[in-house]
């Protein structure tokens, strides 16, 4: 796969990083503005995903490995229901706000929202996380027509 | 009006679903529902002329805000409904692959043909 | 407004059309791309601003996976049309439920006024009115979802983690023959 084009390959090195930003602006700023976890989630894998197809299945491990992808994904949920827990433990609600109703932060303000902005960044490792592992999972799948024989190529054997 | 133009884009999804023969033709019926049907939701929570459910400075100062906005129940219940709706495409998507390798087409009647065969 | 509204849903009604009448799979990957991003300009002209960006991320996403298991595996066309007989059932079911769905209708509100202006104590009116000070969100979409309704969220992570983790488990290294010819199945992920 190397007759991939160098104008693609170079500009997508300028773009990725600029995606990825916007990204994690999205996420951050979802109770402020629209956006929030889901839609800077998938951003945030749509960046890798351009990476993927313009550079190559290498240049995107040596950014996000398949196993650190796998761990963000499991961290995600995990932030997520760790969160409800804490509120469960503090004030006696499942997914109670509590930093809001302990310290409430000035309204429009990027520290405001208590538990939601926490909730945002989880919500969005996990998506991205989840996105990234099956294109990663699907790039990976070569699928030889004519001789059926032979095993597919997944993952494991690269 | 509206109500009836998103009722007759899920049926467009609908003829799809049960007159195609082909796997990524299903696919693609499946997602023009999807999208009838977020759309639906979310023609119902609007309101004439109302705005977006998000406060900023300006509103923040002449209230009004909740006589104002659309409801943002259904948009909340939609946001996650997109988002599921790119889980199960790419789950349907790996499913398609996994057709296409171990009978070699798309087309539901080959597939089905072929499996008499084995059959016999 | 409403007009747009209604060339948008016309413009998304040929667009579906367009995706199941055609031969090309390329065309029809195409054209319900065109659906989605036609539902992305409606739910930004319906005050959804969210939904907007989402959607249109997410289409882009879907497309690029639609045309990596259409052109990816090399499959142009499609084999064949559907038979007559099949057209016919699909049409008239689909006529039929269409006529039901017109029908129901008529017990929804007019276009425009939504429940929550007829109900006096629905929970929209509660979420619009102490969504700032109770959750100090501005975004009142990202108060109901991560807040006042975060249970369903949980719900719809699992969910989003179950279908990654079925397509996962079906893009293994062995498919279904080749386990069934080694040891009995214990190879996990």
């Amino acid at each position: 796969m190397n007759n991939r084009s160098l104008i693609v390959s170079r500009v997508s090195r300028w773009v990725a990083p600029l995606i990825f930003v916007f990204g994690i602006y999205v996420a951050l700023y979802g109770h402020l503005s629209p956006g929030g976890g889901f839609p800077g989630g998938v951003i945030l894998s749509s960046a890798f995903i351009l990476t993927l197809l313009a550079r190559g299945r290498e240049a995107t491990l040596k950014r996000l490995p398949f196993g650190v992808a796998k761990k963000l994904d499991a961290v995600g949920a995990l932030l997520f229901l760790c969160i409800a827990l804490v509120g469960l433990a503090v004030t006696g609600v499942f997914f109670a706000n509590f930093i809001q109703q302990r310290l409430p932060g000035e309204p429009l303000r990027l520290f405001s929202g208590g538990t939601i902005m926490p909730a945002n960044i989880a919500i969005g490792l996990k998506v991205a996380a989840s996105l990234f592992l099956v294109m990663f999972a699907l790039s990976a799948l070569r699928i030889s027509t004519d001789e059926k024989d032979e095993p597919i190529r997944t993952l494991e054997d690269k | 009006m509206v109500y009836v133009l998103c009722a007759m884009l899920l049926c467009v999804g609908i003829f799809g679903l049960i007159s195609q023969k082909n796997v990524i033709k299903i696919i693609i019926s499946i997602s023009i529902m999807e999208n009838a049907v977020n759309l639906f939701l979310v023609v119902i929570g609007y309101r004439r002329g109302g705005i977006a459910p998000i406060i900023t400075e300006r509103i923040y100062e002449g209230v009004q805000f909740a006589e104002k906005a659309v409801d943002p129940l259904p948009q909340a219940m939609v946001l996650t409904s997109i988002v599921i709706g790119l889980g199960v495409m790419a789950l349907m998507v790996t499913m398609a692959l996994r057709i296409y390798h171990v009978h070699g087409t798309y087309d539901i009647t080959e597939i089905l043909k072929s499996r008499k065969k084995a059959e016999q | 407004m409403e007009l747009l509204l209604i060339f948008m849903l016309l413009f998304m009604i040929l667009a579906g059309i367009v995706a199941l009448w055609t031969d090309e799979l390329l065309s029809a990957v195409i054209a319900v791309g065109a659906v989605g991003i036609g539902t992305s300009v409606a739910f930004l002209l319906l005050g959804a601003p969210d939904l907007a960006i989402t959607q249109i991320v997410v289409e882009v996403v879907a497309l690029v996976l639609l045309i990596k298991v259409t052109i990816g595996v090399g499959v142009r066309t499609t084999s064949g049309t559907p038979s007559p007989k099949r057209l016919r059932l699909a049409a008239a079911v689909s006529v039929l439920l269409l006529l039901v769905m017109v029908r129901s209708f008529t017990g929804l509100p007019e276009f425009g006024s939504p429940v929550m202006e007829r109900v006096d104590d629905a929970p929209s009116i509660v979420y619009l009115e102490e969504g700032l000070e109770r959750t100090g969100s501005a975004n009142q979409v990202m108060s109901v979802l991560l807040d006042f309704r975060a249970y369903d969220t949980l719900g719809e992570a699992t969910v989003i983690f179950t279908a990654v983790f079925g397509a996962l488990v079906l893009l293994r290294k062995k498919g279904k023959k080749d386990r069934e010819d080694a040891d009995g199945g214990e190879d996990e992920e």
